[in-house]
């Protein structure tokens, strides 16, 4: 074992050793939530994940960006085959360990270049569209500063990747022409053999060196995207999984009922209720308030949802009220939601209290916002996994209506001709059935 | 005898409380719902839709004073308290009466009581009018000439709560097609429909400043189509869509109307 083996295995382990800390991290924030219970239907829920995660079934509404997502991904997934023969190798000193497998490896190696490929021009595409074409859900606030930079950082990032990866292999196979011992002749070449000249009258040893050089820039680049993913929204390509597993199977349109309610109300209508009895001391040790007001009041699918965002703002852009100009935004929604759980989550680590950070409502999402959403469920359809920003959009309204009464007024004045009318209008009770006589 | 040939002619509406005195049990409860009940506009597609149910004399009843607001705008508000009294005192009475079978004019009703009431203890079968009277027509029990709808160009407006959330699209575009109209889709529809602005409780309130209204973007999608008639399921998504026509000054060139009441005047009920 080298020292270049005790380097690379001490980079492994770090990277691992961090990653692992960092998605802790996440997961602790995560179940800050409160409990939900999405263990149902495991059978429909697999299935949803193959469909919508696995499948990208609905990242192909849109078929230009989808067909090019569906090339990242899949060079992503499979391309990471030949990371695990890089971490083989470098553990132990081989060089091209799975080449036994002879014309399979031919075909393994020619696949991945040619994914490579196709990520690099489809990030440098991606990258162009962003930038160039102005897109409007690309152009809006919320996207500006550094969720722009996040963006960009990781189109360049995959780009650099792939181009280590092609130019190693580049580098490799002029090595293996030489006939360089160690290097091996194995493997098939569609895009790098085009890179030969590049290296067309070196010396062997500098040969060597550029190889090592791209060799190690390509795996230590994956460290660090690795670690780069718990700070950044690219952290989709993990969480896109759990997130669609544990979506929500029910109609689009059946909000949650609330049980707290659902006890208080019962109390409230049941005639041998006694109102003066003291609350029963085991049932009420957990006194949550109604609606949410702080992520901690979110449940724990909802600050999954946060985490799963990648900001492509498909919600967004077919979101009625943001497409007349109102203030609201479903994205801007759950970055809101992630980025005041990851302050609190800091402030635990740091181990301060709450009291001077801003909550969500108002610190983060305004109540403009909250109260401009027609609940049409247009951004549940849209996204692409599955997130729910309306299920915390109501969860806020919850807290604005029973815990503040704070209501727009015309909405207090609903409230009250429901309740003493049975119609949100002023009509009497009495009227409900004149139509008929108009018959 | 004159009177007679009247009593032909008289549209009757039984309450659960008349029917229930005479033991007997519809085949189906009509929810009215609130705006059914008492916004002039959609009265008439209410009394369109109890004339084609008394035309094929299908058996159904009305709570009548006895409904109350499903408490659909209170849920989506936020004020699930007054959400789940409405809803306990509703299915009180209609678990009283042994409610086995809901139709409705409105998906804002239709959405609450078969996805909402279930947690409270109100199991029901809920359908939508338009599926009612797709399964009467394709039942044969009613039978649609096109009229004066033949041949029109009709575009259907998607209400959230009975597409998006329910995933009811056909139903209301057969109905359209057995009018023998021309039936034109706007560029946003089925999933991907876009709300008229009143969802949320939306209709009840000013809107959020902003650059435009939403019922305003959605006509314009609608009047894009040409359609001479904009169809809808919803009596919230009828007012929004005719504030809309009337704000881009089309009245004379575009009518919106319920299917329901299409149904009614090609049946000239």
């Amino acid at each position: 074992m080298g020292i270049s083996n005790l380097i690379f295995a001490l980079s492994l382990v770090t990277a691992i050793f961090l990653f692992r800390r960092n998605v802790l991290k996440i997961k602790r924030n995560i179940f800050l939530g409160r409990d939900v219970n999405r263990s149902d239907q495991s059978f429909l829920r697999w299935k949803t994940m193959a469909r919508v995660a696995l499948g990208q079934t609905k990242m192909m509404v849109k078929p230009i960006a989808g067909f090019l997502h569906v090339i990242v991904y899949a060079g992503f997934v499979i391309i990471n085959i030949e990371v695990l023969e890089i971490i083989i190798d470098g553990l132990f000193g081989t060089h091209r360990v799975f080449s036994f497998l002879g014309v399979f490896y031919d075909f393994l190696i020619a696949s991945f270049e040619i994914l490579a490929l196709l990520v690099l021009l489809a990030c440098v595409l991606f990258f162009i569209r962003r930038n160039g074409l102005r897109l409007k859900r690309f152009a809006a606030k919320e996207v500006s500063g550094w969720p722009k930079t996040d963006a960009n950082l990781i189109l360049v990032f995959e780009v650099l990747l792939m181009g280590a990866f092609l130019l190693m292999q580049g580098a490799d196979l002029a090595l293996q022409k030489m006939g360089t011992a160690y290097y091996v002749e194995a493997g098939s070449y569609p895009v790098s053999s085009y890179l030969l000249f590049l290296f067309e009258g070196m010396s062997e040893s500098s040969v060597i060196l550029f190889e090592r050089f791209f060799w190690w820039v390509h795996i230590l680049g994956i460290f660090a995207f690795l670690n780069y993913l718990p700070y950044s929204k690219h952290l989709h390509i993990v969480l896109a999984f759990p997130n669609t597993y544990y979506s929500n199977l029910k109609a689009k349109g059946a909000f949650t009922n609330m049980d707290s309610v659902t006890q208080e109300v019962k109390l409230m209508l049941d005639p041998d209720a006694d109102p003066y009895a003291t609350p029963d001391p085991d049932s009420s040790d957990d006194i949550q308030r109604f609606g949410a007001k702080d992520v901690t009041d979110l449940n724990w699918v909802q600050l999954m949802n946060a985490y799963s965002c990648t900001e492509c703002g498909r919600c967004t852009s077919e979101c009625p009220a943001n497409q007349t100009g109102k203030l609201l935004s479903p994205r801007k929604i759950m970055m809101d939601t992630r980025d005041r759980l990851e302050t609190y989550g800091a402030e635990i680590d740091a181990g301060d209290d709450q009291e001077n950070q801003r909550p969500l409502l108002d610190g983060y999402i305004s109540r403009e916002e909250l109260w401009a959403c027609t609940t049409c469920n247009a951004c549940t359809d849209a996204c692409p996994i599955n997130i729910d920003p309306l299920s915390i959009i109501l969860d806020m309204r919850r807290y604005l209506v029973m815990e503040e009464s704070a209501a727009p007024n015309e909405l207090n004045m609903v409230f009250t001709n429901i309740e003493n009318n049975g119609a949100p209008w002023q009509f009497s009770a009495a009227d409900r059935l004149k139509w008929k006589d108009e018959l | 005898m004159n009177y007679d040939m009247n009593d032909v002619k008289k549209i009757h509406v039984p309450t659960m409380a008349e029917l229930m005195a005479k033991g007997e049990q519809p085949d189906v409860l009509f929810w009215v719902g609130c705006a059914g009940s008492f916004d002039d506009r959609a009265k008439k597609i209410t009394k369109a839709f109890v004339k084609i149910l008394n035309h094929i004399n299908y058996k159904f009843a009305v709570l009548g004073t006895e409904e109350s607001c499903s408490g659909d705008p209170a849920k989506r508000a936020g004020n699930e308290f007054l959400f789940q009294m409405q809803a306990m005192a509703n299915i009180e009475v209609m678990n009283a009466y042994e409610v086995k079978r809901i139709v409705t004019t409105c998906p804002h009703c239709f959405n609450t009581l078969k996805n909402e009431y279930p947690d409270l203890g109100g199991h029901y079968e809920v359908v939508h009018h338009t599926q009612l009277l797709q399964s009467l027509i394709d039942e044969g029990r009613l039978t649609v000439e096109g009229g004066a709808y033949k041949g029109k160009k009709i575009t259907f407006h998607d209400p959230c709560y009975l597409g998006r959330a329910n995933e009811v699209y056909d139903a209301p575009r057969t109905l359209i097609e057995k009018l023998d109209a021309e039936l034109v889709e706007m560029k946003r529809c089925k999933s991907k429909g876009l709300c008229c602005g009143a969802g949320g409780a939306q209709m009840f309130k000013e809107p959020e400043k902003g650059a435009k209204d939403v019922n305003i973007e959605r006509t314009e999608d609608a009047i894009e189509t040409s359609a001479e008639i904009i169809a809808t399921g919803c009596p919230f998504c009828n007012t929004m869509m005719t504030d809309g026509v009337k704000n881009k000054e089309k009245e004379e060139q575009v009518k919106v109307l319920d299917l329901a009441e299409m149904i009614a005047q090609a049946n000239d009920l």
